[in-house]
């Protein structure tokens, strides 16, 4: 089984200890994975702001990519919904050919990380231990686009010495969405602070998602409140062991 | 569309006011969240309900496939009912039809109900213009008008309104209009019903001329439909002598058999009831009872060339439901005034720039005033995929290249050419990581982010090099 890692550009510039925990979570569980050094963005803040013909090369590069590999998987809920979602519709409205062979061949092989360990990998209970209270925020595109339904709970219920504590409010959507968290920041800023307010109601050390965009927009306002809260990327915490605990 | 829309501000701008407003934002929050949960248990008593959403988007879909030999249908069987079919271009030219239809009566009042499609062209001013007084029946459109607001709610359009505010309003401008409300009026909600009612009451036992809209229009029999909850809007359509009814030709629906999909998914989507309280339904003009002359409208109003563009035409599915407004996180911060349209939320957000263009600041700002969290999407009954319209017309609005757009572009293709160069990638990732004790908190030109977030700190290394270092 050839097994590429996707990264994605945030967690390679700003979060690359969720990348490294993907890598290290997935060899405890006898996976052999690569990283294809070629890759960059699936082109999601560029097609999501309007500027789809910018994207293509970005589609295009993915295909060359990941090309050979079985399966693709990325901590990303909402870049897998990009591949899976979009890829289809940018091969449909341009003209080019190889687009379109990228749709079809790649949106079938990619994963988004839960997926993988639940559904390729058949786990549940990774032999994870984190001795902390945790609440989960399952982000728009995981939850609606991609249908993670209850994998990360079950992962997470499965973490030795983890308290998984209930979201208020947890189907709602944070505010970041990409370039509308600029766009529209006061909004973006308010719908932030509503899930933030409601994720320290649950009294819970750690703010869990599947996706470090959102995350760094939450964390973003948990740090300026300065709230003893810290978001955090579900791959670090089912990366985390008693042997290796997280740093 | 109506002339009290022009000038607005671009939706950024016009929705602070709001998130700064903590009123309106409680009432907004209430409301919007006590109708969700209704709606979501209503929604799951029918095993069928994902059964009933496809249907409803097919028939749509095959009405708007055949709308031209539909709308010729329902022509011929209104006039063979005895009533008078207009076509309207657009706005000026359906207010010029309804206000010749009514001076022609010699009435200088009328009443109205049901009509979103008379707000969108600005009726009740192109009336008043012409000296005629158009008093609105429905209680939420009833607050508004007596309050000089706009709607901000495709159902409930004085939403953003408490009890204690349309107490005040009852008391202070009812009686200019007609009978004024009592002088002990409470803000209980029976006493504020009862105040509505009685002023209304007299309106329609004096009005000759009665103004609607329509849910659907049947073209087999010619028959149009009205769902309401209050009773008003059926004494609106039977009382008065002349009835004009203004309705949008996507309403158009082939056959009755179509019309019991949308008699199930609309009540539950929009009220949470099973069914609504009155379904009027009339036909032309009967002898021996209701109004003795009959005019239907037809709106076209921009929906043609909304028609036109296949992945845009998907939003005149809609059945103003305003399920969308009710689960959508930006519209319960924004509230509806700051979509700039009578057609407020996720689904004003696709519409309004469809039917308007997107040369004004508030038509080019919509299709961004969406985090693109699908939940409109999911709630919809005939299933208009609002996300997918929403990037489909940023990148309309993206390529026009207009305020902003254009740097914006330019900085798009810049990130673009790195992100397809790995070696200048990796190269920008590494100084940003060395330089990182460097960076301030607050990033000059990212203010829309750090006004209220803080930046991540970055890392010492990023990914790739990490990998570089560990595993090969
Ligand atoms: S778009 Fe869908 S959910 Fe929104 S008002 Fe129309 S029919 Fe209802």
């Amino acid at each position: 089984m050839r097994v590429a890692l996707f990264v994605t550009c945030v967690n390679d510039a700003v979060y690359p200890s969720t990348g490294i925990a993907v890598v290290k979570l997935l060899e405890r569980l006898g996976v052999e994975v690569d990283f294809p050094p070629g890759q960059t963005c699936c082109g999601q803040p560029q097609f999501n702001t309007g500027y789809r013909r910018e994207t293509e090369p970005l589609v295009r590069r993915m295909g060359r990519v990941f090309e050979g590999y079985d399966h693709v998987v990325t901590p990303s809920g909402s870049c897998a919904a990009m591949v899976r979602d979009n890829y289809p519709r940018i091969a449909h409205k341009g003209s080019d050919p190889q687009l379109q062979q990228v749709a079809d061949t790649l949106v079938p092989r990619m994963y988004e990380l839960t997926e993988f360990l639940v559904d390729v990998l058949g786990v549940t209970d990774v032999g994870a231990y984190f001795p902390h209270t945790v609440t989960y925020h399952p982000s728009c595109h995981g939850l609606r686009m991609l249908g993670l339904g209850e994998r990360p709970r079950k992962l997470l219920e499965a973490v030795k010495g983890l308290e998984l504590r209930d979201l208020p409010g947890a189907e709602e959507c944070c505010g970041f969405g990409g370039t509308f968290a600029m766009k529209n920041s006061d909004v973006s800023a308010a719908m932030g602070e509503d899930k933030v307010r409601n994720a320290a109601s649950t009294g819970a050390e750690v703010l869990c998602g599947a996706d470090n965009s959102c995350l760094m927009h939450l964390d973003g306002l948990l740090h300026r409140q300065g709230a003893p809260q810290r978001a955090l990327h579900l791959a670090e915490i089912l990366a985390s062991t008693e042997e290796e605990p997280l740093g | 569309m109506s002339g009290t829309y022009l000038g607005m501000p671009s939706f950024p701008v016009a929705a602070r006011e709001a998130v700064n407003n903590p009123t309106l934002r409680a009432n907004l929050r209430h409301a919007t969240h006590t109708i969700r949960a209704k709606r979501a248990v209503a929604v799951a008593e029918l095993a069928d309900w994902a059964l009933l959403r496809e249907a409803g988007k097919q028939i749509k879909d095959r009405t708007l496939r055949h709308l031209d030999t539909l709308l010729v249908e329902l022509e011929e069987k209104v006039t063979a009912a005895g009533g008078v079919v207009h076509w309207a271009a657009d706005a000026e030219e359906a207010n010029r039809i309804v206000t010749e239809l009514v001076v022609e009566t010699g009435e200088r009042e009328v009443v109205k109900v049901k009509s979103m499609a008379t707000q969108e062209i600005g009726l009740n001013e192109a009336l008043e213009a012409a000296g005629i007084a158009a008093y609105e029946t429905d209680l939420a459109e009833l607050i508004v008008q007596l309050g000089e607001d706009r709607p901000s709610h495709i159902l409930v359009p004085a939403i953003h309104r408490n009890r204690g505010e349309i107490r005040d309003i009852f008391a202070t401008t009812m009686g200019e209009w007609g009978r004024p409300a009592p002088d002990d009026l409470t803000d209980s909600p029976a006493a504020l019903a009862e105040a509505a009612r009685l002023h209304l009451r007299e309106k329609f036992l004096r009005a000759k001329v009665g103004i609607s809209g329509a849910n659907f229009m049947v073209a087999e029999t010619g028959t149009l439909v009205v769902l309401e909850s209050e009773g008003n809007g059926r004494m609106c359509l039977t009382l008065p002598e002349t009835l004009i009814s203004v309705v949008g030709i996507e309403k158009v629906i082939p056959s009755w058999r179509d019309l019991e999909v949308f008699l199930q998914t609309l009540p539950r989507s929009s009220t949470a009831e099973r069914m609504n309280p009155y379904t009027s339904t009339w036909t032309g003009t009967t002898d021996s009872d209701g109004p003795k002359a009959f005019h239907l409208v037809l709106l076209d109003n921009g929906r043609t060339a909304t028609l036109a563009d296949e992945v845009g035409r998907q939003a005149l599915r809609c059945i103003r439901c305003s399920a969308c407004l009710n689960v959508c996180p930006v519209y319960e911060r924004a509230g509806g005034h700051a979509y700039g349209s009578v057609y407020p939320g996720p689904i004003g957000a696709i519409l309004s720039p469809q039917l308007r263009g997107t040369q004004s600041d508030i038509d080019a700002s919509l299709p961004y005033a969406s985090s693109l969290c699908g939940a409109c999407y999911e709630v919809c009954p005939v299933a208009i995929d609002i996300p997918e319209v929403l990037v489909h017309l940023r990148e309309q609005v993206a390529e026009k290249g207009g305020k902003g757009h254009r740097l914006e572009k330019t900085a798009m293709k810049a990130a673009g050419w790195i992100l397809n160069h790995p070696a200048a990638l990796t190269a920008g990732e590494r100084i940003a990581s060395k330089t990182r004790a460097l960076h301030p908190k607050t990033v000059p030109g990212a203010s829309a982010w750090t006004d209220s977030r803080d930046l991540p700190a970055l890392p010492e290394q990023p990914f790739r090099d990490w990998w570089k270092k560990n595993r090969t």
